[in-house]
């Protein structure tokens, strides 16, 4: 399966998934979909027949509000039936609102609450270089989420011990729960900030699959974490969701959900 | 107590190579002969416990046994959504280690006083709570908790506190220790407050009371056993501990015994009231002040008897 492909179907699946359960946060879901797509396409080292193989590379979704798009990948890489997708935050289901890890297989960290992925991102990366294992441990968090003073802990420390075995992924859609990231506490100059805690930083456009596979080749670095900033649009594929930040809560309708659908049935290269 | 502990941690680290030490920069002259002798695996996350305790769980979860250390409420209180969804929730083998229970930093003031966190760790699922009594019970504590290999807070004293036991106890999950025998009353005490325990139960026996004393190092899992057998021997049942009364040992003293239906004991519980610490003193003059020294003990103990 092709990253295209994969996002797309992550997509559907997000807008389904959320129709169906009565549930919010398709707005941030459709926004990593195509940063999840590249990494578990092609980036990431994964067996999904042996979840915890101990050469994997590990991600962990900061911002476990969008666990959606990462359900969806784990299943369209075969870590569980996709049928498992329809009882998504139903009664009795696995598969609750923030991601977790019980009974998931390759979900390595359950989160919801923000700001905790980087830290244990960077406990991950620093255990594997004390045993000199060439795994590599991803970390995508959301630009709201750098509120939280704890990403900054994890940042000055990961720059300060040059856990280059680390990637932190911002998706950089600008809005966050109650308005506009710039409104609410300015984050810019964003870029500048990663850098003065001695990360190497790269900007891309976080829907543009060959900049993100790009950006997330290993080898890059050999003495710094490196921090994607990725440019992004909440809501992105669907047009009327697109940068709405109604999206992030909004339950949709079946007439938007129907909507929605016939915009992406023009297939996934159509973006 | 704090020494005992380091003492412990560095024969567990020759024997345990994936085991590791993150500080949230404070012990110094304590914890450098681990650094000495292990410094790969010795970390100092600064002075960042959230970072600290997310870190620990990542490490974890990548095959490590870490220990997290700091004073008082920094690796407990500061960090609890860190302890409470990354280390509980992913049951992770990581042993929060805190020096300072309850007075231990008498004069520094109420923000190193750590009188409600054996309340709140003992609210989270898969952790255990252990504040041992004496030198001896650190050590026995430290490795059998380092074999659970789970989530645990270790509660541990400044140090200084007086060896109460001749020998290394066997210490099991969910056992106290019996230090004086006595069949009237019993006191049941949790953590380095044991010394005080120890001398108002010696005053209690020279008063012709026969009073017994007990260790209780586990909050979590409790000897329940022991607090059943209590309950139907003795009249009085008398709890000890440099924490809150609210929902720490006391508590979960009190929460067994309601259960239960023929008990002849009651209970009194001996520790901080519903308040903070704001009188400035050390230990010793904050445990007088605010009644949970040996003479407030046995005056409580007293007077309790001569109602019933």
């Amino acid at each position: 399966m092709t990253s295209q492909e994969m996002a797309w179907k992550i997509r559907k699946h997000a807008l389904s998934m959320t129709y169906r359960s009565g549930a919010s946060h398709i707005g941030p879901a459709l926004s990593i979909a195509d940063i999840v797509a590249v990494l578990y396409s092609e980036v990431l080292k994964l067996n999904p027949k042996q979840p915890d193989w101990q050469d994997r590379d590990y991600f962990i979704l900061s911002k476990g509000h969008a666990g959606i798009a990462v359900y969806a990948a784990l299943a369209l890489r075969g870590f569980f039936p996709e049928a498992e997708l329809e009882h998504y935050y139903a009664n009795g289901s696995n598969l609750c609102g923030h991601v977790s890890h019980k009974n998931v297989p390759g979900v390595e960290l359950s989160t919801g609450s923000l700001g905790h992925g980087l830290a244990v991102g960077n406990g991950l990366a620093l255990a594997l270089r004390m045993d000199k294992r060439p795994n590599r441990v991803f970390v995508l968090l959301g630009d709201g989420e750098c509120d939280e003073g704890s990403i900054w802990e994890a940042a000055l420390f990961a720059g300060h011990h040059r856990l280059s075995n680390l990637v932190a992924i911002i998706d950089h859609n600008k809005m966050q729960a109650m308005g506009d990231c710039s409104s609410v506490a300015n984050l810019e100059p964003f870029e500048d900030k990663w850098k003065a805690f001695n990360w190497r930083t790269k900007r891309v456009d976080g829907h543009q699959h060959d900049a993100l596979r790009h950006a997330l080749e290993p080898g890059l670095t050999q003495d710094s974490p490196t921090c994607i900033i990725a440019d992004t649009i909440k809501g992105k594929g669907i047009s009327f969701m697109e940068n709405n930040l109604l999206w992030h809560y909004r339950n949709p309708s079946e007439q938007i959900v129907k909507q929605a659908l016939e915009e992406l049935e023009q297939g996934p290269n159509a973006q | 107590m704090r020494n005992s502990f380091v003492d412990t941690l560095l024969e567990l680290a020759t024997s345990d190579p994936q085991l590791c030490l993150i500080t949230g920069d404070l012990g110094y002259n304590v914890l450098n002969r681990f650094y000495e002798s292990f410094p790969e695996r010795y970390i100092n996350a600064g002075i960042a416990e959230q970072l600290m305790t997310s870190m620990a769980t990542g490490m974890a979860l990548a095959g490590k046994s870490v220990y997290t250390y700091s004073l008082a409420n920094f690796p407990s209180l500061r960090c609890l959504e860190q302890i409470r969804n990354d280390i509980c929730y992913h049951n992770c083998n990581v042993t929060i280690v805190s020096v300072g229970a309850g007075f231990g930093y008498g004069s520094l003031g109420m923000s190193h006083h750590a009188t409600e966190d054996v309340a709140i760790m003992r609210a989270l699922p898969n952790m255990i709570v252990c504040s041992p009594g004496d030198p001896w019970e650190t050590v026995a504590a430290t490795r059998l908790l380092h074999q659970h290999g789970g989530p645990a807070f270790l509660r541990l004293g400044k140090g200084g506190e007086p060896r109460l036991h001749a020998t290394l106890p066997q210490l099991a999950f969910g056992k106290g220790l019996c230090l004086i025998e006595g069949s009237e009353v019993a006191i049941v005490s949790n953590g380095p407050i044991l010394s005080e325990a120890y001398k108002a139960c010696q005053l209690l026996n020279a008063d012709g009371i026969s009073c017994a004393l007990y260790s209780l190092p586990f909050v979590k899992p409790l000897d329940t056993e022991l607090i059943e057998k209590l309950a139907r021997s003795c009249v009085l049942i008398v709890s000890v501990e440099e924490h809150s009364i609210i929902g720490g040992f006391s508590g979960a003293v009190a929460e067994h015994l309601a259960g239960l239906r023929d008990r002849r004991a009651i209970q009194i519980r001996i520790g901080l009231q519903d308040r903070y610490s704001s009188i400035v003193g050390d230990q010793a003059y904050l445990r007088q002040v605010y009644e949970m020294d040996h003479l407030a003990i046995y005056n409580k103990t007293k007077a309790e008897l001569a109602i019933s």
